[in-house]
């Protein structure tokens, strides 16, 4: 066995080789320190495999094994098969995969887990293409945005991957930002909780200073401003049904204001731009909607 | 020892419950279904304590089983056709982490044309994989070449994952009376399963399968080849050790009224004891022919096929597969390889046989025959019981 030396505190190592300003850096200090070093992880080739590592080297302190892109659910759902064999199932499961991995290609293998009830968490980090091959569009780049595979802009509007997830009716889900620590804190302590029950999935905003085109300083405040234009809603999805908006955003702000800093924007043209409007503003009332009947059915419960 | 009458799916089954798989996945492919189906019922009732993960797909199938091995567990899953071809990505996965998984595959062509019938293209295609790959004449080999798969895969210095390959319909939906071992002797065959290269284990924490340079890739591959290298002797005293506890022989190679044989047809499979029946009849003839039957495609024991063959003997290969575009079929290709490879000057040809699920009639095998005896070679592969209408069948293509 291999002594670890090295001063980090956490599961993470300090300095690892994410861009500067990486948003899904800083997720994944969050959720491992919540999940704790009980806790085994899958990782695809993706943006998060730098934390898998380089050669004889890693950043995570706890064990992890980087599957494909398409199967971080499936390996996820094995590893978590043969713990419970092995009477293990206190050992949590973590699957973390990008936008693309989940979205796109994963998107069968998750539902495979998700629909047989494996005691899984896995995290989609969204930065909202293909970062880590150079820019790719994926079914969650939103309409409008540059990428190298939509290089007029997307003409099309994202998939909504928690609707997708909470048609499964799993025990816990929810969407969160790295703008709102202390609220992606909380929900990933739900999701650990949860998984004694079933799967649990978490949709998390991580913007990208390299893909998107912005100073790497505003990762923060740009996650923040996707909020309060409505561009990212933070809400929970608990057995499929009951929605909880966890960040009601009253004063809204126009989605130009969280597009215009990010150069993947800059062509976007009025009547798109429009269209993308309309299309927040369906989706936070729909949203809205949904957790109006969920408390409904509370009060008559 | 019980004598039962078992297909070679559920002779599959049987040697996987009685090696006490601890997860199963299975994914339902014709004809591999039959194995998905009775491990279901063997973990719901009792009689196999696994955990039982129904998969959406066959490369999930792998997937899972894969992760569940690394934490330790033997595991076992099955698949045809293009189930394996789907798996395609995961089989590199398996192999390159070390993980000795045993699987059954039921073989059966790939598209296109589609075909729900037997033939060798799907396991062919995957033989680069870097996994071990063992050919079943009948459902009893089915059930012993799978535990002794165990045995030898999971050996130390071996690590390499392993394929069982049974004809599809052939074998896999024809009863045989089926000697099934008992429990214990088969507890005592193969202990239980310990990971001994890559695992994931909270107390001894690795990060597994990361991204290497190419300072490293070459050498890493290099283990896995001096893995194969040790497979062929490891597979043999494997063998050996079923024999000693089980009564039953098996051989990387069979042999067949080869030592004085004028002419050698090579098979694999199900088609040999149709071919061993024509040597049957032709020996009565007085005319010296033999069959050498290969049990291990991979690893590929050249020394010993090349050492069953008399001088002067004339050889074919029976392929029920093809490889487009190469001289003749997979198997051909390799006798060929070897043959030359051991110094020997022998002219080898090529037959391909029984494609899509065709039975492999004894006017192929006496037209292969015959061929040889009367000193007809071709260099061209040689496609045996086909149809006149051969290249005007479904031929939609205006006329030039």
């Amino acid at each position: 066995m291999l002594t670890i030396k090295d001063p980090t505190k956490g599961l993470v190592a300090h300095g690892v080789s994410t861009c500067a300003g990486c948003g899904l850096e800083l997720a994944i200090r969050v959720i491992l320190d919540v999940m704790g070093e009980n806790t085994i992880i899958v990782i695809p080739p993706s943006c998060s495999a730098l934390f898998s590592g380089f050669g004889n080297e890693t950043t995570l302190r706890i064990p992890g094994v980087q599957g494909n892109l398409e199967n971080t659910a499936a390996i996820a759902a094995g590893v978590r098969a043969g713990l419970e064999y092995q009477g293990k199932g206190d050992i949590n499961v973590l699957g973390l995969a990008g936008d693309g991995g989940t979205a796109d290609i994963g998107l069968q293998s998750l539902s495979g887990a998700l629909e047989r009830g494996d005691k899984i968490l896995y995290v989609c980090y969204d930065n909202e293409a293909y970062m880590n091959t150079g820019i790719q569009g994926s079914s969650s780049t939103p309409m409008g945005a540059w990428t190298t595979t939509t290089p007029y802009g997307k003409p099309v509007k994202r998939k909504n991957l928690m609707q997708i997830v909470g048609a499964h009716g799993i025990p816990y889900a929810a969407s969160a930002s790295i703008g709102y620590i202390d609220d992606l804190r909380k929900k990933v302590v739900k999701a650990k909780a949860a998984i004694a029950e079933g799967p649990a999935f978490l949709h998390i905003h991580a913007p990208c200073p390299t893909g998107w085109g912005y100073d790497p300083a505003l990762t923060v405040e740009l996650a923040k401003l996707a909020v309060s234009t409505r561009c990212w809603n933070l809400f929970e999805l608990v057995d499929g049904s009951k929605v909880n908006i966890t960040k009601k955003v009253n004063k809204v702000k126009p989605a130009e204001e969280y597009l215009t800093p990010q150069k993947r924007f800059t062509g976007i043209d009025a009547t798109t731009l429009a269209m993308v409007q309309t299309q927040i503003d369906k989706d936070y009332a729909r949203l809205e909607l949904l957790a109006g009947l969920s408390c409904e059915t509370d009060s008559a419960a | 020892m019980k004598k039962v009458m078992l297909e070679g799916n559920f002779a599959a089954a049987e040697a996987m419950r009685l090696a006490r798989i601890g997860v199963v996945s299975a994914y339902p492919i014709t004809p591999q279904s039959p194995i998905a189906e009775v491990l279901s019922e063997y973990t719901g009732d009792g009689r196999l304590d696994a955990k039982y993960i129904r998969v959406e797909s066959e490369h999930t199938a792998m997937s899972v089983a894969i992760g569940a091995q690394l934490t330790g567990v033997r595991t076992g899953t099955a698949t045809s056709s293009v189930g394996l071809a789907l798996m395609f990505e995961m089989l590199g996965v398996a192999a390159g982490l070390r993980l000795p998984i045993v699987m059954p595959v039921v073989n059966r062509a790939l598209v296109s044309p589609w075909s729900l019938w037997c033939d060798h293209q799907d396991s062919m295609a995957a033989r680069d994989t870097g996994w071990m790959q063992l050919y079943a004449e009948d459902c009893q080999d089915v059930l012993d070449l799978c535990l002794i798969a165990y045995r030898a895969a999971e050996n130390g210095d071996v690590l390499v994952p392993t394929m069982v390959c049974m004809d599809g319909f052939f074998l896999s939906h024809m009863s045989q009376a089926v000697y099934v071992p008992s429990q214990q002797d088969v507890d005592d065959f193969l202990p239980p399963y310990q990971a001994k290269n890559l695992k994931l284990d909270i107390a001894d924490p690795m990060f597994v399968n990361n991204l290497i340079p190419p300072t490293e890739f070459m050498e890493m591959r290099y283990q896995q080849h001096t893995g194969f290298s040790n497979a062929l002797p490891v597979l043999n005293t494997a063998m050996k050790e079923f024999e000693t506890q089980f009564g039953r022989s098996h051989s990387p190679i069979e042999p067949y009224c080869c030592d004085d044989a004028e002419a050698i047809l090579i098979s694999l499979g199900s088609m040999s004891g149709s071919v061993k029946e024509m040597v049957d009849q032709y020996r009565a003839q007085g005319k010296k022919v033999g069959n050498l039957k290969i049990v291990s495609f991979r690893p590929f024991p050249e020394e010993d096929l090349v050492a069953a063959i008399p001088r002067g003997a004339r050889v074919g290969v029976l392929d029920r597969s093809m490889s487009m575009g190469a001289p003749a079929g997979p198997v051909c290709n390799d006798v060929r390889s070897a043959i030359s490879n051991q110094g020997l000057n022998v002219r080898i040809q090529g037959f391909v046989v029984g494609l899509g699920g065709r039975d492999v009639r004894p006017v192929a095998i006496t037209s292969a025959f015959d061929r040889l005896l009367a000193g007809q070679y071709d260099k061209d592969v040689q496609w045996l019981d086909m149809s006149d209408n051969a290249m005007t069948l479904r031929q939609y293509r205006e006329a030039i």
